[in-house]
């Protein structure tokens, strides 16, 4: 009986050494055991869907019954075109979108340099602290707070439409600019800002000739996600946006209304071509390689 | 999640473009379901032939439920809001519920063939019919059904040439509410949120769905009789432009369109709102937060809904389902759903078993005249529902464009 099970321990051993051994001599296997979960999810999951949903907006829909008609027509991206609603939708997605990274970027950024550079260490823990404390609370909390805050017998009183979504939309996406510019800064190292004072440069010149090229690519980290999630948001529009609507609502009303899968597909590609093109900008200015 | 790709790089799109090829190339040898549509009969269309239930048997212990949120509630949400598990107790058949928030969530959920009955609105009941998803009830099986209004039974939402497919749950109407501090003359007619020229611009609300185009086909079908509208939901391409540019109007008097009642009452209550489409329960909530607000049955009617607890064809567990249907109908149970959720019961007896002994009058359950006036939600499809065969109607993907398209 024991020595049963001894012997059993010696040949579990014996088969982890093996193993050990094998992957130590075949260092591509070791890599492809490594990289194949990762990877999996990535080919799968996160392009598998996109691929999905590229040939589902190539389908269309019994309307009736609603079952997926699987056969190949360009008309669900012939009405996207045609249709000059959602040109403008689209347009007006963009403009949010840009409208909410720029007002972000605008108030980001001293917030970060102050967290990174005047701040005691102390303080720096503190501020972050307090940067993050926003995105504990639900998103849709916040979207209704703004609500609230936004009536006419509220606290600012604009009333609802796109002023407000874009408002509503900077406060709730802020800190994803807040802490890359951050980090970026707190790479910056504190002697070329001094080197540039010894030099006879001035806080605007130091900042424009030393800071900004030397954060820029955080400025841009910041700014996908900032542009990327106004663009894809339906629900703050829904909640103070009034009367209007952005590209996400008409997905979603294809999608939950009608039933109508495939024309919301060819709809969703819209800014998925939009974030390739920012990519592809991005690219050019150099950003992304210093990332 | 949209986070920043480091590089996109060509072979990236290059394998993103091939893995859709092997997409393409995987789904299209296989099935190719049309679903073809039934050819049109006196009601629109033939269902499959499916048999109901013969006799009830012995539960089979448990049944899955599609349904509305607030519809089996088993004492999750308030332990004093529960029919489940008395239910459990007196049938054994242990009661599983998946809340859907769509109509479509529902349609879906039925066609995976997983569950035995569902809560249907009028929007989702023909085409569960349509595609087979459902099976005809057999109502002598359901004891209570004798006692619901009559005003709901075999209704063109619930029924299919005079054959049951499911028991009314309960109904509702959309109503017209105001401010009264802001409206000075009560309004008896939609046309104060239709009006071009209304005082109230930037005040008016309206439902965000494009099942609200029928709302604007209900009022040009009194304000516009040569349009010839006999159905708010059947509509042909004439009739839904001529809605259509209605709404487009309209849009420029509306404050914003509301989708969730929490944000219709609190429109009202700041007053951001004055006047617009509403439910009967938003119009108690938003009594209950002080604001002054009045609703009324304007006298063009209203659309409104009806809800239908239907069986699934394939349903596993079907002799549970009768007896849910059963007791989701019967005056007590009936009355407590009525009262969670805000809409009027379908069995005349609940009216007794209510907690509120004014509830049925403020619902209107027994006033088949009120009812009468409300033109129920129900699907638009290609078959006009009017009973016209000389033109084709416009289905609701096209009621959607338009929806985006008068949202613009």
């Amino acid at each position: 009986m024991t020595a049963g099970a001894a012997m059993g321990d010696a040949q579990a051993t014996g088969l982890r050494r093996g193993v050990a051994a094998f992957l130590h001599r075949h260092a591509r296997v070791r890599l492809s055991l490594l990289l194949s979960a990762p990877l999996a999810w990535l080919g799968l999951a996160y392009l598998g869907s996109l691929a999905a949903l590229f040939v589902t907006a190539f389908w269309s829909t019994d309307t009736f019954t609603g079952d997926l008609v699987k056969v190949f027509t360009w008309a669900n991206f012939h009405d996207l075109v045609s249709g000059d609603v959602y040109r403008t939708v689209a347009l007006r997605s963009v403009g949010v979108a840009a409208a909410v990274t720029v007002i972000d970027l605008v108030i980001a950024f001293p917030m970060a340099f102050a967290m990174a550079k005047l701040a005691s260490p102390r303080a720096q823990r503190w501020l972050v602290i307090l940067v993050l404390t926003p995105l504990w609370a639900s998103y849709l909390l916040k979207a209704y707070a703004w609500r609230v805050l936004l009536s006419s017998d509220g606290i600012l009183g604009w009333g609802y439409g796109l002023t407000a979504t874009i408002a509503t939309l900077s406060y709730l996406w802020l800190p994803y600019m807040i802490l890359p510019i951050y980090a970026g800064l707190e790479r910056l190292p504190n002697a070329l800002l001094d080197a540039s004072g010894d030099l006879g440069a001035r806080g605007w010149r130091t900042f424009r000739t030393v800071v900004w090229p030397l954060t820029f690519p955080a400025v841009v980290a910041g700014s996908i996600f900032t542009f990327s999630l106004s663009l894809g948001d339906y629900i703050t529009v829904k909640i103070v946006g009034g009367k209007s609507q952005l590209i996400g609502n008409v997905v979603y009303d294809n999608i939950g209304a009608a039933n109508n899968l495939p024309f919301a597909a060819a709809v969703a590609t819209v800014p998925v071509v939009i974030m390739l093109v920012y990519l592809a900008a991005v690219r050019r200015t150099g950003a992304l390689e210093n990332l | 999640m949209r986070s920043p790709h480091r590089r996109i790089g060509r072979h990236s799109l290059i394998a993103t473009a091939a893995l859709a090829l092997a997409a393409v190339a995987g789904c299209g040898g296989g099935s190719s379901t049309t679903g073809s549509a039934p050819a049109p009969g006196s009601t629109g269309f033939t269902p499959p032939k499916i048999e109901a239930l013969k006799s009830l048997g012995q539960g089979e212990g448990q049944v899955n439920l599609v349904a509305w949120a607030g519809y089996a509630e088993d004492g999750s949400n308030d332990p004093k809001v529960d029919w489940v598990h008395p239910f459990e107790e007196a049938t054994g058949c242990k009661v599983n519920t998946k809340t859907a928030g769509t109509s479509d969530e529902m349609f879906n959920l039925m066609k995976t063939g997983e569950y035995d009955a569902v809560s249907a609105s009028g929007d989702a009941s023909l085409r569960l019919i349509a595609s087979g998803t459902v099976a005809p009830v057999n109502t002598d099986l359901i004891p209570n059904y004798k006692d619901v209004f009559e005003g709901l039974k075999l209704k063109p939402w619930n029924s299919v040439n005079g054959v049951a497919y499911g028991v009314p749950h309960g109904r509702g109407a959309n109503l017209l509410m105001w401010r009264t501090d802001k409206v000075t003359t009560p309004p008896d007619s939609w046309g104060v949120v239709f009006d071009p020229a209304s005082p109230y611009k930037g005040h008016v609300t309206a439902y965000d769905s494009p099942i609200y185009i029928a709302d604007a086909a209900l009022y040009l079908m009194s304000a516009k009789p040569e349009l010839g509208i006999k159905d708010p939901y059947a509509l042909d391409d004439k009739q839904l432009q001529a809605a259509v540019d209605l709404l487009k109007q309209q849009k420029a008097n509306v404050g914003e369109y509301w989708s969730d009642y929490t944000k219709a009452v609190q429109s009202f209550k700041s007053g951001d709102t004055v006047v617009g489409t509403t439910w009967q329960v938003i119009a108690n909530l938003t009594e209950a937060e002080k604001a002054p607000v009045q609703v009324t049955l304007p006298k063009e009617g209203s659309t409104g809904w009806s809800d239908t607890w239907m069986v699934a064809a394939k349903a596993q567990h079907p002799n549970c389902a009768y007896k849910w249907m059963d007791w989701i109908i019967s005056p007590k149970a009936n009355a407590q759903v009525a009262e969670w959720f805000g809409e009027a019961p379908s069995n005349a007896k609940a009216c007794d078993e209510t907690s509120d002994k004014t509830f049925c009058d403020t619902y209107h359950a027994q006033d088949e005249a009120y009812f009468s006036k409300v033109h129920y939600w129900t699907t638009p499809i290609a078959q006009c529902l009017d009973g016209r065969t000389d033109v084709k109607c416009t289905d609701y993907s096209e009621w959607t464009r338009a929806w985006t398209e008068i949202k613009g």
